[in-house]
């Protein structure tokens, strides 16, 4: 089978890959690029433990091909962090205990960090909606509505501040 | 008090809710679970799997999944027969298949593994191999299994009368297994005022961790040597296993379980595809990954549930109860794989006369194989309390029914009393500490109960559905004693070990296995208390059988009651030693010493003192004459007896009539699982579990079709909960520490799927009780609710 050589744009730095075609994205990433934080719970596409960020929109990394995003940004938890420290969702879900097996964890992270840019103050039933494509086994939920909520104070507070988010 | 508080604070120990040790990785993509594991020359495997519920197999072509390039091999019953591995045993003490033997017994059922260069290839590689099969007559109600004429479903134990737990009657009769005075019951039911039957299905679900099963293995054949990285909840166990199934030495059998995405005692037994997958490393001394996906783990992993139930209970006519009789009928599917202690076929059912004062029961569990995956005990169900706990919670609501008496005050009466414990059950089990009535109060006044019922009241007289469910359940956590339990064998103690360096950090490691319930953490703070350390400086370690002492996993709640008690006993003799090195070092006897919580001190003068820290950094250059150098202990603990949790929920639902569309209202669960080591992580596992509860009570099950087709075993139709349909959860507590506990913490951890699930159901069948219902089984979906009101006439 002919692979395709692509690039991808991972957390600012450009990987050049060759996949074949019928490959998923999550594959390339976790087993080609190592970066093993995105995860597979089921393949119906339901679970969103895959969850990226692709060119500004959160995507479920199972349900798209790694050659439709030749080119692209993507986004993945590795790159959440930068030198200065955790991102905000992450302090959120450290802070609020939003993780227990840790296993949703970067999907829903993923999400947030994406979900916060389109609405900074949601209500606690706005989370609830605009989370609902990542399912967790472990926390009921609550707490990660919670970290949610710490994450978009902590960013309205940042941006107050002048301060990068 | 404040002083100890203020401390525990301070070194992050016991009572504090203290932040997560694991979340720096796991926020960060750096966990490492079993498929993040590369090695190279690394293999996959990937199952061809039966469509037919119950079948012979006249042949199995392998030749084109064999031509088919990046395939190294395919591998059949056949293939594992030299080596006796075509079949295993399970911790039923029944045997299982592990690749199909001339006949498949359950849709999905392994029936071949092909080996190849990536998961990619390996599937298009199962396309390829072809299978002819014979079907033969499927039997999937079990309250069928036993007529004359049900289908042999296993042929391998003809003529077998004797199972392991007790004689066989039929050939698809597993096991039956009884407990309690039949005579005396019987008689009590014979002359009691007042009875009540039921006949209610604990339906079959799945616990559906998000991480499903799967790993790595990798034969050394220069070291002769076997590593399997892996998913399990129990690595000692398996390792006990697998090197009595290869006749590798357990010494050269390295089993690790990495992080794992939760389990849910889905993780706890060993399946079909750990066993090939191992086998394949052997034969082509490469590693071998296998990860299964969510429609193999939902139909071919360790189910929950399936009891068919018939409860009854005899009583006075003012609601006193004075005996319960109950029958349940275990569907087990085709092989016994239901993961309990050896001697418990119906793991601890015998719980169910609950939290109350019966003081006359009989217990009757007949088990039966069809056409179904394996399985029974899984999915927080501390080994069939679930069940029990069920049974007895919707059997209280069906007698004060009858009775017409209010569904809290039937529970006040009956209630085991604070001053009864230990209090010894008529089933069998001594319950350890319990103040039920208190903490049925507190959930009553904290919701005000008596409004409640005033407003479902006012709402009946309007037409509109409004339930109230209570819950109050004992739990039975914590297996176990030695002398009663045994897995495979093996008692079910627990360890710890613990050594601190000479700078006062520590390491130490556990035979039990987190898959989520934060042992990194709280383990630590347990040391930190008992040895006055800072518990960021106490590094925990599980899972690898290598460095960790020997234990029987985690499942069962039994960490904090059995690894718990290991590790504040080890700590313990730890600080014994160290008293010692303090008296030496301050040139006092150990008796003129006080324990200050981070070290000694000379009775009476508080400025003569000596933190552990100093005493860890002398232990390894200035011990007293005699004594060892070094600060380490090692615990093996066997419990005197399981610890014995409780809870007292309520749930306030609203049922549209027209639909059948259920809205939680409110849900408040008050636990006491005694001393609270860290009341976030415990909050924690409390919404979990409630959560659970609510997909079980609310919308899961696995049901199959007649033909033994598994139906809905994909997240398509499988229930599990987003954001949106889960309740919000509340939460309360009291304290009632376990007596015999070093520390007095019970376990928690399955309490809230336990008694969730009843009130749920309790909630759901008291809206519909008003229209003379007494009980309909779950899942209490809005199609299966609006059933009941179509029935009932009350959806026009």
């Amino acid at each position: 089978m002919a692979k395709h050589a692509i690039t991808l744009h991972i957390n600012g730095q450009a990987h050049d890959v060759a996949v074949d075609s019928r490959e998923l994205l999550i594959h390339t990433l976790r087993e080609k690029l190592r970066l093993t934080g995105a995860h597979i719970g089921c393949e119906t596409s339901h679970c969103g433990a895959c969850t990226v960020d692709i060119d500004g929109v959160s995507v479920k990394s199972c349900t798209i091909l790694a050659v439709q995003c030749d080119g692209a940004e993507v986004q993945t938890v590795e790159g959440l962090a930068t030198p200065e420290g955790l991102h905000a969702v992450q302090e959120g879900f450290m802070q609020e205990h939003g993780l227990q097996c840790g296993f949703c964890t970067p999907g829903m992270l993923m999400r947030a960090y994406r979900f916060l840019q389109e609405n900074p103050n949601p209500t606690e039933e706005e989370i609830r909606y605009g989370m609902a494509g990542n399912l967790c086994r472990c926390t009921g939920y609550n707490n990660i509505v919670k970290a949610v909520q710490y994450a978009a104070r902590k960013l309205q507070d940042q941006a107050k501040g002048g301060q990068p988010a | 008090p404040a002083e100890e508080l203020e401390r525990s604070e301070k070194l992050g120990g016991i009572g504090c809710s203290r932040k997560r040790k694991e979340d720096p990785r796991f926020i960060q993509g750096k966990g490492h679970y079993v498929d993040d594991i590369q090695l190279p020359g690394m293999l996959v495997g990937d199952f061809v799997r039966s469509p037919h519920a119950h079948a012979r197999i006249k042949a199995i072509h392998k030749d084109k999944a064999l031509a088919h390039p990046g395939v190294h091999a395919v591998l059949t019953a056949e293939d594992l027969a030299p080596l006796n591995l075509h079949w295993m045993p399970t911790l039923a003490g029944d045997k299982q298949m592990v690749l199909a033997d001339g006949k498949v017994c359950f849709q999905n059922q392994e029936v071949a593994m092909v080996i190849a260069d990536d998961r990619y290839i390996a599937a298009d590689a199962t396309e390829l191999v072809e299978v002819e099969y014979e079907p033969l007559e499927v039997l999937v109600d079990p309250h069928q299994a036993m007529d004359d004429d049900a289908p042999v479903i296993r042929d391998d134990l003809e003529g077998q009368t004797e199972g392991f737990h007790s004689k066989r009657v039929h050939h698809n009769h597993i096991f039956t297994w009884d407990v309690g005075d039949k005579d005396a019951t019987d008689k009590v039911f014979d002359e009691a005022e007042v009875t009540v039957t039921e006949k209610m299905l604990y339906q079959r679900v799945h616990p559906c961790p998000l991480e499903t099963c799967g790993c790595v293995a990798d034969f050394d054949k220069v070291k002769g040597e076997l590593t399997v990285h892996i998913t399990s909840q129990a690595p000692h166990v398996v390792r006990t296993v697998f090197s009595q199934l290869s006749g590798i030495a357990e010494s050269k059998v390295h089993i690790n379980a990495p992080d794992i995405g939760g389990g849910f005692g889905n993780k706890v037994g060993i399946y079909p595809g750990y066993v090939v997958a191992t086998v394949a490393s052997i034969v082509l001394g490469r590693p071998v990954k296998w990860v299964e996906d969510r429609i193999e783990n939902l139909s071919t992993t360790a189910f929950a549930r399936d009891y068919h139930m018939t409860g009854e209970l005899a009583a006075t006519s003012d609601g006193k109860i004075l005996g319960l009789r109950t029958h349940v009928l275990a569907d087990h599917g085709a092989f016994d794989a239901c993961a309990d202690p050896a001697k418990w076929p119906a793991g601890f059912f015998n719980i169910c006369t609950g939290s109350y004062d019966i003081k006359t029961a009989y217990a009757r569990v007949d088990g039966v194989y069809t056409n179904k995956c394996p399985g029974g005990v899984a999915y927080r169900c501390s080994f069939r309390v679930t069940e029990a706990c069920y049974l007895i919670e919707r059997m209280i609501d069906v007698l004060a029914q009858k009775l017409g008496m209010d569904k809290a005050e039937i529970r006040f009466k009956n209630f085991i009393r604070p001053e009864q414990f230990p209090y010894h059950s008529a089933l069998g089990w001594e319950y350890d500490s319990g103040e039920y009535a208190r903490a049925l109060q507190k959930v009553l006044d904290a919701c005000d109960y008596e409004g409640l019922r005033r407003e479902q009241k006012e709402k009946r007289e309007r037409g509109e559905i409004m339930g109230i469910g209570l819950c109050t359940f004992t739990e039975i956590v914590g297996a176990g004693p030695s002398r009663k339990c045994d897995i495979l064998g093996v008692g079910m103690f627990d360890s710890a070990e613990i050594r601190v360096h000479p700078t006062g950090s520590v390491i130490a490691r556990m035979g039990t296995k987190t898959q989520g319930q934060a042992h990194e953490t709280t383990y630590a703070q347990i040391i930190a208390t008992e040895l006055g350390l800072n518990s960021d400086d106490i590094q925990i370690e599980e899972g690898n059988t290598d460095t960790a002492p020997y234990g029987l996993g985690t499942y069962g709640s039994r960490s904090t009651p059995v690894g718990g008690a290991a590790t504040a006993r080890a700590a313990r003799k730890i600080r014994d030693k160290a008293r010692k090195i303090a008296a030496h070092l301050m040139e006092v006897s150990e008796e003129d010493l006080d324990w200050t919580g981070e070290g000694f001190q000379v009775k009476g003068v508080p400025d003569q003192s000596t933190s552990m820290q100093q005493i860890a950094w002398a232990a390894y250059n200035n011990t007293p004459e005699g004594m060892e150098p070094g600060l380490e202990a090692v615990e093996y603990y066997d419990p005197p007896n399981m610890t014995y949790p409780f809870g007292a929920y309520l749930c306030v639902v609203d049922i549209d009539r027209y639909t059948g569309e259920t809205r939680v209202r409110r849900f408040y669960a008050l636990d006491d699982c005694g001393t609270r080591i860290n009341p976030m992580v415990i909050e924690g596992q409390v919404h979990g579990g409630l959560t659970e509860a609510f997909a079980v009570a609310m919308g899961q099950e696995l049901p199959y079709d007649g033909a033994g087709n598994i139906q809905g075993a994909s997240l398509m139709d499988y229930f599990l909960p987003t954001m949106v349909e889960s309740p919000h959860w509340e939460t309360d507590h009291t304290v009632t520490p376990s007596p015999h506990h070093p520390i007095g913490a019970k376990g928690v951890g399955e309490s809230s799927h336990v008694g969730g699930i009843p009130c749920f159901s309790n909630a759901i069948n008291d809206a519909l009780a008003q229209f003379g219902t007494t009980h309909v089984d779950m899942p209490h979906n809005a199609y299966r609710v609006w059933q009941t009101l179509h029935e009932l006439k009350l959806d026009r």
